[in-house]
């Protein structure tokens, strides 16, 4: 087995590890996230609560493992939308080019230009303000990955426009290989990294975009925690000072991520 | 003994020296957290701008920070007539503006014109606008103004607390003050330099002209953070509003620094949706209607636990639509609202709901679930909800948290009345309860659990109606005072707003400021600023 391969299965090892956490929360966590012990806010790690308390007494551990339920779960489901979308659309605009690559690029560049947040901020105000938690949690990421395709398009249009006039692709095409063939069996296995970076970039970076529309009133809902939410704690520095488990979430994220790309196969193994 | 003999003369000899070490001149630093929109004291309508009028401007009466009293300024008498519609002012005599043209009643009379003039747009002049006609502004005598308004205006003095008198021949126009400090220098977004008026007409009991600090550097800062940084480094000498957690922060640091003026004027409050307008159910529209829910829900939030874990201790329990610390118009009688779960579900079970599985449930049998929409951003009002949301939990309502950007949040309240519940701060700028006309009458924009109505909806809507109005046009202010403490029995009855905290006003000033007595009332931190003095370092030993 080589080191690569062993490196793969500890990253595989800890991402399962993490997922299963998330997935049972309510065993692992000895209380309910929205528990309020108001008489230990921001108390420090003990037997009692491991990670702590957040500011209004909750169990930081509970909410982390909650909130790894939410963000795991549903962070990955918009990625992957978007990276669809992407991949898609991206794919058609590179191997077919003319009007039908000048039309997809121009919605891309139109989505781009256009402010997101202000986007976000319309379709918070069509959405009516009685919806339970976990209903707006799921439209959140939804309109993440509806919305967040037109920069990995560009990254897979790229691509695509270079596979198109690759020798390989031209020997394909003189040999009598159908469109179908080619795109199932030259064209996706040579995407295959560009989307598979493009899906683990999309994470953390949807995990951090929820937490923004969270202060909008269009994230995860009080008192649901999700890691974006979670990271907003570490706006009082004080409170990270007193307590550095708060860094968690944070540090959770930055393993699920380095674990992501070390799974990830590398281009030359691709190749 | 003739050691103990020296010894007492010394003690003497600094018993009657001046403060350690405090001097004149120098340069206090501090920050406004914006940028002023107008230098023109009559356009004023933001707290930069405010703070520099506070500053610069000379006014004929002003309102003493610490003993809220009425003082003599620039008028060193005035008189009201008895239809409250005139009041005549006596002008301090030899003063001048800081470009030397002298302060004649014809100033007080060109102030007065342009506040009232709608062309002006002046905020300060609408607090005036008492009725249709013409404000009529006479000068019989060089140090004599009477004012005229059409129709009769309550605390009509302690509004020109807020006038500042421009001189109506300098050429150099509303640049030339006549308040302890002049601008000298401004640079947009970075800072505006006050410089001492070299003709400032008061002086301290010695004889010595005011005031003793040279330059106050205000700098342009909107981060609270990197103004609490530059404090500790000493770049800064005051802070003029500090948030309870950096508050705490810092008095753990250096408790010397912090001062906590005490309860301030602001109230949090949270209130339903009565509007008849509103796009809701009808049984929801109907709980909202419905005092005894009302009053339940304030039974059952615990005020006491949203002072200590969301202000870290620095507010008080808010029970009435004025804060203790206004000493006059406060109504003592008040009961404080008790925290009692248990007597918050009697009163809704009297009321016709009922409780099914840890939920409660109204005669329909529609679960009580509401959403309490409050601006994101705002980490105070974020932890309220939360809280209020586990409170809520206890007696089986089920409340929704949902932050909104402040437009879209001031949108609902105000356009489309889109919205269950709100927790939002009224700011009371003036402690007069006239200053809240538009909150109380029930055709009122701030009127916000129903406003704008065209008659009043309910019978105790009609009665406050009532009540401010002939508060405000009472001939003595033992009359307005009974008047306006019934409006807060009422409301402290019905619940329209349901108060939750007053917030402590949380001061920080170095310990070379000398003379720094914060106190409630806007500017907090320098209202005495012609007092300050610069001190010696902290380690040779401070003065306060």
């Amino acid at each position: 087995m080589s080191s690569r391969s062993k490196l793969r299965g500890v990253c595989s090892a800890i991402l399962c590890f993490i997922f299963a956490v998330g997935l049972f929360a309510g065993a692992v966590s000895p209380y309910s996230y929205a528990k309020q012990f108001r008489e230990r806010p921001n108390a420090a790690p003990s037997a009692s609560h491991w990670l702590g308390t957040d500011s209004l007494g909750r169990d930081l551990f509970a909410r982390l493992a909650y909130g790894t339920r939410v963000s795991l779960l549903l962070a990955p489901a918009a990625a992957l939308l978007s990276t669809l979308i992407a991949g898609v659309f991206g794919g058609l605009a590179g191997l077919l080019g003319g009007w039908c690559q000048r039309l997809i690029l121009a919605a891309a560049d139109l989505s781009m230009a256009l402010p997101l947040l202000f986007v976000l901020l319309a379709l918070r105000a069509l959405l009516p303000l009685d919806i339970s938690p976990v209903v707006s949690v799921m439209a959140t990421f939804a309109l993440l990955g509806l919305l967040g395709w037109p920069s990995s398009l560009r990254v897979v249009w790229a691509a695509t426009k270079n596979l198109r006039n690759s020798d390989f692709l031209l020997l394909a095409r003189a040999t009598g290989c159908g469109r179908w063939r080619m795109i199932v069996r030259h064209v996706l296995p040579n995407l295959r990294p560009v989307l598979l970076a493009q899906f683990c970039i999309s994470i953390p970076l949807f995990v951090l975009t929820e937490a923004t529309l969270s202060m909008l009133g269009l994230g995860v809902m009080e008192p649901l925690p999700s890691w974006g939410n979670l990271l907003r704690g570490l706006e009082d520095l004080s409170a990270i000072g007193a307590n550095p488990w708060r860094l968690s979430p944070l540090v959770l994220l930055a393993l699920v991520v380095i674990c992501f790309q070390l799974i990830l196969p590398s281009q030359e193994e691709t190749a | 003994m003739s050691r103990l003999q020296g010894n007492l003369a010394l003690l003497i000899l600094v018993a009657l020296a001046p403060p350690v070490g405090a001097q004149t001149g120098g340069e206090l630093r501090f920050c406004l957290h914006g940028e002023p929109k107008t230098f023109n004291p009559v356009l004023v309508d933001d707290e930069a701008s405010e703070n520099i009028r506070y500053l610069t401007g000379g006014v004929l009466i002003r309102l003493n920070r610490q003993s809220q009293a009425l003082e003599s300024a620039l008028a060193t008498s005035w008189t009201i007539s008895h239809d409250r519609r005139t009041i005549t002012f006596r002008l301090r005599k030899g003063v001048r503006f800081s470009d030397g043209t002298p302060f004649r009643s014809e100033d007080v009379a060109y102030t007065m014109r342009l506040l009232m003039d709608p062309e002006t747009h002046s905020p300060t002049g609408d607090a005036f606008r008492s009725g249709e006609g013409t404000v009529q502004v006479e000068a019989p005598a060089l140090d004599v103004a009477v004012i005229t308004f059409p129709a009769p205006i309550a605390g009509l003095e302690r509004l020109f607390d807020q006038v500042a008198i421009l001189s109506s021949h300098s050429p150099k126009k509303e640049m030339a003050v006549l308040g302890p400090f002049l601008i000298a220098d401004y640079k947009a977004g970075s800072y505006v330099l006050l410089e001492k008026n070299p003709n400032y007409w008061k002086h301290d009991a010695q004889g010595r002209a005011l005031p003793y600090i040279d330059r106050v550097h205000l700098d342009i800062q909107r981060n609270r953070d990197i103004e609490l940084l530059r404090f500790r480094r000493g770049e800064l000498q005051l802070i003029n509003r500090l948030e309870a957690e950096q508050f705490d922060r810092l008095q753990h640091e250096n408790p010397a620094v912090t001062r906590n003026a005490g309860t301030g004027l602001d109230a949090e409050e949270l209130w339903f949706n009565q509007s008849p307008a509103a796009p809701l159910p009808e049984h929801k529209k109907a709980w909202f209607r419905t005092k005894e829910f009302r009053k339940a829900i304030s039974m059952a939030i615990n005020r006491a636990d949203l002072c200590r874990i969301v202000y870290a201790g620095y507010a008080k329990p808010a029970y009435g639509p004025v804060s203790p610390s206004n000493h006059f118009w406060f109504n003592a009688a008040l009961e404080e609202e008790k925290y009692d779960p248990q007597g918050a579900l009697r009163l809704l079970r009297q009321a016709g709901f009922r409780s099914a599985s840890d939920t409660l449930q109204d005669r329909a049998g529609n679960r009580v679930e509401f959403t309490l929409v409050t601006n994101s951003g705002n980490a105070a009002r974020e932890k309220m909800a939360s809280m209020i949301q586990e409170d809520l939990s206890q007696v089986g309502i089920k409340v929704n948290v949902v932050t909104l950007d402040f437009p879209s949040l001031i949108e609902r309240v105000t356009r489309t009345f889109d919205y269950e519940a709100c927790i939002l701060g009224l700011v009371n700028t003036d402690l007069d309860p006239n200053s809240q006309m538009t909150v109380w009458l029930s055709s009122g924009e701030n009127h916000q659990w129903n406003p704008g109505q065209a008659a009043p909806a309910t019978p105790w809507e009609a009665e406050i109606d009532k009540l401010m109005r002939e508060q405000a046009a009472a001939p003595t202010e033992k009359e307005r005072k009974a008047k306006f403490d019934r409006v807060q029995q009422i409301v402290a009855e019905q619940q329209p707003f349901i108060y939750l905290i007053n917030k402590d006003v949380l001061v920080a000033v170095s310990s070379n400021v000398v003379g720094a007595a914060p106190v409630v009332l806007n500017p907090p931190g320098f209202w005495n600023v012609e007092t300050l003095r610069l001190g010696p370092a902290p380690e040779l030993g401070v003065q306060k």
